[in-house]
């Protein structure tokens, strides 16, 4: 009876402990005509100042890294980035950001585009899918928490259509014209 | 009689009379996704062991209650007589009458044995039906259809020998009346499982193997299966229905199908094909004909054809299609298409676009 | 009760005069020696069996109202189609954790305790060969239980099912801890189901009273061996499938991937090689139940000892044989398959043998009309019902109709609630006298036995007709023209009875506990050793553990059957005896109170939660484990001396030369 009562307390305290890295919202709000924009140039007058650090909480969570690494592939990512080893786009598991890493840097890549081959994905891919994409990337280099980060691929074996990745054999670096690769 | 046997009686006959009642409710008329109902040979093999099965273990349940009351009520009566003779009542029987013993060993051993002969007239049964089932392996004009379970939505893909005659649907499958159909099936994530009880048990979709199923109609209509292998949160709305037609139908459906899409007609309907090819629609959807040419989602090239969509969860109305398109979130939450809002004139276009790919 | 001073049965008396010895005395000994100590320490370092037993009893029903919480919600979710009280990702992680729950949590559990309870005091022992592993089993189960729901409460409970096939509980398409946390809970559950199968093992095959061979071994000790072997063989099969499963998710291995040559129906093959056996592991110790109830309340020998017993065993060897009958779906040969329903329906002989032997029994008996024996009848409608729809399952043709829709359903819970937890209501009524000293009352006993049995036909009959009518398996919801609502409705408002008949149990457990009848040794008049002490047992079980003369040790005994004395009341001294004939060999002293279960549990609790995070906690709890086991090892004292060197000699003499006396043939 005592230890029931010492446990009881715990038990609540769990409760009002909500676990975030284990949520799944479904519906997330449709998607905004608009997105922010946040600027990141070298070039500034007057002092330097440091741009803002964003977080996008998507990261944080299992489920929604989950879904970013399956849209990664079907949304054809890994057509030009790969597996993070770059092909035809710029590698994504390292640490160069040539547009910068930050979560909203990342998110502004696939929404606007960006020169010399990234598409814009504004109005094809909804921003919530867009935020989990994000969110995998970043992943690729070790940058969400490791307990949320998603888990091995069971991948290349159930395809619709057949079909072999092969390993690039030029790394490209970006602003470069890209070369044809062979990807079949 | 005293009042325990007379409650034990009582409650007996209520419960079983329950029983009863729940047992007749549910032998009622034709219906599809039941197993009871069948409409092809195989089905119908299942069918007759199944009713085999039920009545003679139903008698057997019978007859094994009978004793068990007969023998609480021969027990308790013994015991009433023993209180009588006051002093044997206390007294455990530890060394009972041997000829009674004997006896009871006798009809024990019996029992066992009509246990064991049963079983094995089950065993012989099935084998007999799981041979009968399987017969259409050797036939010779079998219609092959490959399906792919996915997350959650059926991909069927109707082979042929020249590949500008190959085509894929989803979550309606249509077959002739009369001619077997063998499904190779896999799964491209987690294991599924095709089940259309009308015609045919179930087969397990699982990723990395091939797996096949074989089955026939005999009749006309349309039979509405389900996956029967959990597969995450939307496992209690992947359905798909089976039409089975006569020859002719059939043969007429398959060309309406392997044609590209239908060139859009009016200006609402080219206004649709616009919103789709500039929409997130198209980084999913395949639409033959057109740029759209994912393969994450169901293939919509025949959309407006279909007598059901999300997988059978809806029936392929302008309203529920509409639902669907703007909040699929709300209909089956956790499914792989996200919430697209457009506005009102864009989706009544859209609407037509998609109604008008028949 | 009767006894004999002037035999001592294999044991040299402590060199004492014999004026000095005097029962009380020596009953105050025993219990200064056995009581448990009290406070906070004392609790959790108690090795008592009883004690033990009873917190896994509590600690498992507790969890069976957590099932049944559980149950309720979502059959309330299922009592009409498209219904909004849950949702899917909800739904989903509560039918989990109901199976979860009952089948790891509640079933194997309160079988095993009530074993550890009544085991050691069926043979005429004072407590288990290894007390403090029996406690570290208990602590272990109630780690991995709160870890259970700790997570479930925390959002982050298992939602793939209660056995968690892969590829969806792979680490692809099940993100985030949830499945880790099922497949640890699952390894700190198989420890302590393992721990208590050696533990009453040894316990049985040596530290039976002088007279009690095998032969003569209660039923319900003969089904709690066989479990136990069952569990040694099946359990670590689950432990090695729910282990290759947490590493594929956390450690990038390929055991269940096909692209790397793995593969997703190996789970199943290993997953099922222990789940089928675990059925029975259930099953049997509630057959032991219902020998027991039978032969007390029909006052006569049960029926068929040798049948029953080798039924028992046949089951035990062929229940290993029938996983394959959970994959009747999957594309394995025919052939292969065919082979797995002949054993599966071959498993109904020895079943169906045990049933008419306990109908001969009753036949022949005198029959008590009371509560108990109201759940054995219970019993036998449901179970044969569902046994003989697992006819249905065990042939390949039907079952692949039936297959994963709700007539499974019906099948498992007609033959695990008719089969399990009607005997162990049974059982609860029978021995709550000898747990507490009162009796239950009969009228709210006959009332909870007939809200359970109308609750639970209306709630699971329908289900038959729901599967054939093409209603599949862990749906959250259902489309309304599929017209399965009104089915689904009945078996809600069941379920609502069902409700209410554990709420008449609860209430009749209150009820009688304050006010109840009070009980003597034996109010049944039963046969079996626990009978032969006071109600509630003294924490050393018997003063003079009675020697037996027969299977039905207290309707055989005279007043010439002796009784083991001379046992060191200073120490926890229990006797051993041989395997086979329960001839006594020596005297054996069992540790007393002790913290090191606690500690050793929280280590292996340490390494298990932890390990779900960091792969570091394994080399770092290995740590912790190895030293809680030298705290746990170290020893106490020097060896026991019993006398001189010349009182040894003639004590083994004894023994060889000793014979019992008062043995009646059977």
């Amino acid at each position: 009876m005592r230890l029931a009562l010492t446990f009881i307390p715990l038990l609540v305290l769990f409760f009002l402990v909500s676990c975030e890295r284990e949520q799944r919202n479904f519906r997330a709000a449709p998607p905004a005509a608009r997105s922010e924009s946040l600027t990141q140039s070298q070039i500034q007058p007057g002092q330097a100042y440091t741009p803002p650090q964003t977080k996008n909480p998507t990261e944080y969570k299992a489920y929604e890294l989950s879904q970013g690494k399956q849209l990664y592939e079907q949304y054809n990512c890994s057509g030009c980035h790969f597996h993070g080893g770059g092909g035809i786009g710029p590698p994504l598991m390292d640490a160069k950001w040539i547009y910068g890493g930050d979560p909203q840097n990342v998110f502004q890549t696939v929404i606007e585009g960006r020169p010399n081959g990234m598409p814009s994905f504004r109005g094809k891919i909804p921003d919530a899918q867009v935020w989990q994409i994000v969110a995998y990337v970043r992943s690729m280099s070790g940058q969400v928490p490791k307990d949320a980060s998603p888990g091995r691929s069971d991948s290349m074996n159930t395809r619709s259509e057949p079909e072999q990745l092969v390993e690039p054999t030029v790394t490209k670096q970006a602003g470069q014209p890209p070369s044809t690769v062979q990807s079949k | 009689m005293s009042a325990s046997i007379k409650s034990l009686i009582k409650g007996w006959l209520s419960a079983s009379t329950a029983t009863l009642c729940l047992m007749l409710a549910g032998c009622t008329g034709p219906s599809t996704q039941s197993s009871v109902d069948p409409m092809g040979p195989q089905a119908r093999h299942l069918s007759r062991l199944w009713w085999f099965f039920c009545y003679s273990l139903s008698a057997i349940f019978v007859i094994v209650v009978i004793v068990l009351l007969l023998s609480t009520y021969k027990g308790w009566r013994e015991s009433r007589r023993a209180l009588e003779d006051e002093h044997d009542e206390e007294r455990p029987l530890i060394v009972p009458e041997p000829e009674r013993e004997r006896s009871m060993k006798r009809v024990v051993l019996g029992a066992t044995l009509l246990t064991g002969l049963m079983l094995f007239v089950y065993l012989i049964m099935s084998f007999i039906t799981g041979r009968a089932i399987s017969s259409p392996l050797h036939a010779e004009n079998v219609l092959t259809i490959e399906v792919k379970g996915h997350q959650w939505w059926w991909e069927a893909r109707y082979s042929d020998p020249t590949p500008s005659r190959i085509f894929t649907t989803a979550n309606e499958i249509h077959i002739p009346v009369g001619r077997p159909v063998m499904l190779k099936m896999t799964s491209t994530d987690v294991i599924h499982s095709f089940w259309v009880p009308n015609l045919m048990g179930k087969k397990d979709l699982i990723p990395g193997k091939d797996t096949t199923l074989m089955f026939q109609a005999d009749r006309p209509g349309v039979y509405r299966g389900q996956c029967a292998e959990y597969c995450g949160l939307q496992h209690a709305h992947m359905a798909f229905i089976v039409v089975a037609e006569s020859e002719e139908q059939f043969a007429a459906w398959r060309e309406a199908q392997i044609n590209p899409a239908l060139e859009p007609q009016s200006d609402s309907e080219k206004r649709g094909q616009q919103v789709f090819l500039s929409s997130p629609c198209i980084m999913c959807h395949t639409v033959r004909g057109t740029q759209a040419g994912s393969l994450i989602g169901p293939d919509l090239t025949h959309v407006g054809s279909r007598q059901t969509i999300a997988a059978a969860t809806l029936p392929n109305t302008r309203g529920h299609l509409s639902g669907w398109i703007v909040d699929s979130q709300s209909v089956k939450p956790g499914n792989r298409m996200p919430p697209n809002s457009l506005n009102p004139e864009d989706l009544q276009a859209l609407l037509d676009y998609l109604q008008s790919l028949k | 009760m009767s006894k004999t001073k002037e035999e001592n049965v294999g044991v040299v008396r402590e060199m004492r005069p014999r004026s000095e010895i005097d029962e009380s005395s020596e009953r105050q000994e025993l219990e200064r020696t056995w009581r448990a100590i009290p406070g906070l320490w004392g609790w959790l370092s108690n090795t008592n069996h009883k004690d033990i037993a009873m917190r896994y009893i509590v600690t498992a029903f507790i969890f069976f109202l957590l099932g049944g919480l559980e149950a309720a919600l979502m059959r309330l979710q299922l009592s009409k189609p498209e219904n909004t009280l849950l949702g899917p990702d909800l739904y989903n992680q509560i039918f989990t954790t109901h199976g979860t729950t009952m089948m790891f949590l509640f079933a194997v559990p309160i079988l095993e305790g009530i074993g550890l309870y009544f085991v050691p005091m069926m043979v005429g022992t004072r407590n288990v060969s290894f007390p403090r592993l029996n406690a570290f089993g208990y602590y272990c189960y109630l780690l991995g239980g709160l870890f259970l729901y700790a997570g479930f409460l925390l959002n982050v409970g298992p939602d793939t099912g209660w056995f968690s096939y892969v590829p969806l509980a792979g680490p692809e398409f099940s993100p985030g801890k949830r499945v880790d946390i099922w497949a640890q809970m699952i390894t700190f559950t198989e420890i302590s189901a393992l721990v208590g199968a050696v533990v009453i093992i040894t316990t049985i095959f040596k530290q039976r009273v002088p007279g009690m061979s095998l032969n003569r071994l209660p039923l319900f000790v003969w089904s709690e061996l066989v479990t136990s072997f069952m569990i040694i063989f099946a359990m670590p099969a689950v432990m090695m499938g729910s282990g290759m499963l947490a590493m594929d998710r956390l450690v990038s291995t390929h055991f269940f991937n096909p692209a790397e040559g793995g593969d997703a129906i190996l789970y199943q093959h290993i997953f099922w090689f222990f789940g089928h056996p675990e059925v029975y592991i259930i099953f049997i110790p509630a057959t032991g139940f219902v020998s027991t109830i039978i032969a007390t309340f029909t006052r006569r020998e049960t029926f068929g000892y040798l049948a029953l017993v080798l039924s028992l065993i046949a089951v035990g060897f062929i229940g290993f044989g029938l996983w394959v009958h959970h994959m009747f779906a999957t594309p394995l040969p025919q052939l292969g398959q065919s082979f797995f329903t002949g054993a599966s329906m071959m498993i109904a002989i020895p079943n169906g043998v045990q049933i008419f032997c306990w109908l001969a029994t009753l036949w022949g008996g005198k029959v008590n009309l009371k509560t108990p024996l109201l759940f054995v009848l219970g019993f036998v409608f449901i179970f044969v019902l569902g046994g003989l729809s697992g006819i249905v399952l065990a042939s390949v043709p039907t079952d692949l109709q039936v297959h994963d829709t709700y007539f499974v359903v019906a099948h498992f819970h007609y033959v695990l609630i008719g089969g399990a937890v009607f005997p162990l209501f049974g059982a609860l009524y029978y021995w709550f006298p000898k747990w507490t000293g009162r009796m239950m009352s009969e009228h709210l006993g006959k009332l909870n036995f007939w809200l359970l049995f109308a609750g639970f036909n209306l709630t699971f009959f329908p289900m038959h007709q729901l599967g054939l009518r093409g209603m599949p398996r862990r749906v959250y919801t259902y489309l309304p023209e599929m017209n399965w609502a009104s089915f689904n409705l009945v078996a809600t408002i069941g379920a609502g009875v069902m409700f209410l008949s554990v709420l008449t149990f609860l209430i009749n457990v209150w009820v009688s506990r304050r006010s109840g009848a009070v009980a003597g040794a034996n109010p049944w008049n039963a046969a079996t050793l626990e009978w032969a002490t006071e109600s509630p047992a003294p924490a050393y079980n018997f003063i003079h553990p009675p020697a037996v003369n027969g299977r039905y040790p207290l309707w055989t005994r005279t007043a010439e059957t002796p009784v083991v004395t001379g046992l060191s009341a200073e120490r926890r001294e229990v006797l051993l005896t041989s395997v086979v004939d329960a001839l006594p060999q020596q005297r054996h002293e069992l540790h007393g109170h002790s913290i090191w279960p606690l500690v050793t549990s929280f280590a292996v609790g340490v390494t298990l939660i932890f390990g779900i995070f960091t792969p570091w906690a394994y080399p770092v709890g290995s740590a912790l484990m190895l030293l809680a086991l030298y705290g746990w090892f170290w020893p106490k004292e020097g060896p026991k001396q019993y006398g001189t060197k010349e009182e040894q000699k003639l004590f083994f003499k004894h023994q060889t030369e000793l014979s019992l006396r008062g043995q009646d043939p059977i």
